[in-house]
């Protein structure tokens, strides 16, 4: 079976959500989302904690009730949320496959947004030595069967990984009655929000170890504890400094990893650093009529920065279906020095207002942000302190992109 | 006193410095007035919203919140209670579950058919 519909969004989460509801307030109504969960709203379904929402909507949610506020939109608007239903192949030439218990389904869309997400990496991405036994969890597995399932997961936990899904599961744990002995962060610092290490951490007296990683897992059929071992500059254990500590749980918040398998099946080049699309300032990939947005464009901090982001992707999409298309050239975005990178990739000259996101390579105080043309300093944009874990934006005017041949920021010294 | 905080109000983690004594505190760094009182909240007072997940009949669970914020000290008070309870699907958004707690309410932030 065949169907054609104008605009196909891969994924029911934030990003597919807010991309859906713009597409269709830009004036193409023919959208469907397509979602492998029983319900749309992604991982904010198991993030039950507080924190969403206030730079969006001005107020305070939990996960849960952040995208209930945009499934919502999308129901009022009769978009169609295809649920249960998995896709498993986007064509360059925007045909999309699905598959769910009525059997496979095809669709030719006018174009495609990818809202896919991101994943954690695993265990044995991380190389840690020792046994198998159970007890390990990434931490977003073990924040599903807590609050989805309605299963505790332990009673005395070690997290490896502060980034903000493990210091949020130290809180989540502590709070369901488990000890959390300790978080391990492989960096010198935390990669997590401070606002995290205050109310999950501080808040619950949770040594955080910085420098510090899960050397071995001991245990035969249930984890039985870790040794620990502290690491050097180049995140080399030091001899030594190894110590055991006893838990029934280990639970792993080392990085995000966008979900690229049906980009990179569609051909669609990717950014090795972001891990996502190479897009321009609409959010389009290298493939016409293919968009990117959310989690598996980029890993967010911020929910309501993916809100953003599929807004503009919907946008552009619907745009791309009328046949809006730009016939400017490009001009590349490129990273330098202090920053891990900057997305868009690629900018149309004739672009409007564009904001430039970024992520710093390292934590610093009172630097400054520079995007030049070439030599030609465009925009300095200053900064009491920055953070690898803190995406930074920055906004360059149509005057500055016009006349543009290449755009480099830096992270500089603020005199 | 004097006093160093980030601010958890929102994302932002703003960097806040509090001066002063008794009723007379000064706040700088904050970059909204929302940050402002959760400085002299926290250096008098300090409250959080708690979340967490209450059990229903049927063996399922719903996503809860406090309304309000509520003394911090009384935060495993609390989870005891929520723990001892058990509400009753279908629940929507909002619906008070636990009806006045430490000054609020506990209710639900997802819904459950």
């Amino acid at each position: 079976m065949t169907e054609k519909h104008d605009i196909v969004i891969v994924g029911g989460g934030p990003a597919g959500l807010a991309a859906a509801v713009a597409a269709y307030d830009a004036g193409v109504t023919d959208v469907v989302i397509i979602d492998r969960e029983e319900a749309p709203g992604g991982v904010l379904r198991q993030c039950i904690h507080n924190g969403f929402g206030l730079h969006k909507l001005g107020r305070e949610l939990t996960g849960p009730e952040y995208a209930a506020v945009y499934a919502a939109e999308a129901v009022k608007r009769g978009i169609r949320i295809l649920r249960e239903t998995m896709v498993t192949a986007v064509s360059p030439d925007r045909e999309v496959t699905a598959c769910s218990r009525e059997g496979i389904l095809k669709i030719e869309a006018g174009a495609v947004i990818l809202a896919m997400g991101c994943r954690e990496r695993s265990r044995g991405a991380l190389n840690i030595g020792g046994t198998r036994p159970a007890g390990i969890f990434s931490a977003g597995t073990a924040q599903r069967l807590i609050n989805c399932e309605g299963y505790m997961v332990g009673k005395k936990a070690v997290i490896l990984g502060s980034g903000d899904i493990g210091l949020i599961m130290a809180r989540r744990l502590t709070l369901e009655g488990a000890k959390v002995e300790a978080v391990c962060e492989l960096m010198s610092y935390s990669g997590g929000l401070t606002r995290n290490i205050v109310q999950c951490l501080e808040d619950f007296d949770i040594p955080l170890y910085l420098s510090t990683t899960v050397k071995e897992i001991h245990g035969r059929d249930r984890l039985t504890g870790v040794t620990v071992v502290a690491v050097d500059e180049s995140r080399r254990p030091v001899p030594g400094t190894e110590r055991y500590i006893e838990c029934d749980t280990l639970l792993l918040s080392c990085g995000l990893i966008p979900e690229n398998e049906l980009s990179l099946a569609a051909g669609i080049p990717l950014d090795t650093i972001t891990g996502g699309a190479l897009v321009d300032e609409r959010r389009e990939t290298e493939i016409p009529g293919i968009f990117a947005c959310g989690n598996v464009l980029q890993v967010h901090d911020l929910v309501d920065y993916v809100s953003d982001e599929a807004e503009l992707a919907g946008r552009s999409a619907a745009a791309f279906v009328r046949g809006e298309i730009s016939q400017e050239k490009t001009v590349t975005v490129s990273a330098e020095k202090g920053i891990r990178y900057c997305l868009p990739q690629r900018v149309h000259t004739d672009a409007g207002k564009t904001e430039l996101y970024m992520r710093v390579a390292a934590p610093a105080e009172r630097v400054k942000i520079v995007a030049r043309d070439g030599e030609r300093v465009l925009l300095e944009a200053n900064r009491r302190r920055v953070a690898p874990g803190e995406m930074e934006k920055i906004t360059l005017t149509p005057e500055m992109i016009s006349g543009a041949e290449e755009i480099r920021v830096s992270l500089e010294a603020w005199k | 006193m004097k006093k160093e905080l980030v601010c958890i109000v929102c994302p932002m983690g703003c960097r806040i410095r509090v001066d002063g004594i008794g009723d007379a505190l000064t706040v700088t760094g904050q970059t909204c007035r929302r940050g402002e009182e959760y400085a002299i909240a926290e250096c008098t007072a300090p409250t959080r919203t708690v979340t967490s997940t209450l059990h229903l009949e049927d063996g399922r669970s719903v996503a809860v919140k406090t309304a309000a914020p509520i003394p911090k000290e009384k935060i495993f008070e609390l989870m005891a209670i929520i723990r001892a309870a058990t509400a009753k699907a279908p629940v929507r958004i909002g619906q008070v579950l636990i009806p006045g707690i430490f000054g609020t309410d506990i209710v639900a932030t997802a819904a459950v058919d």
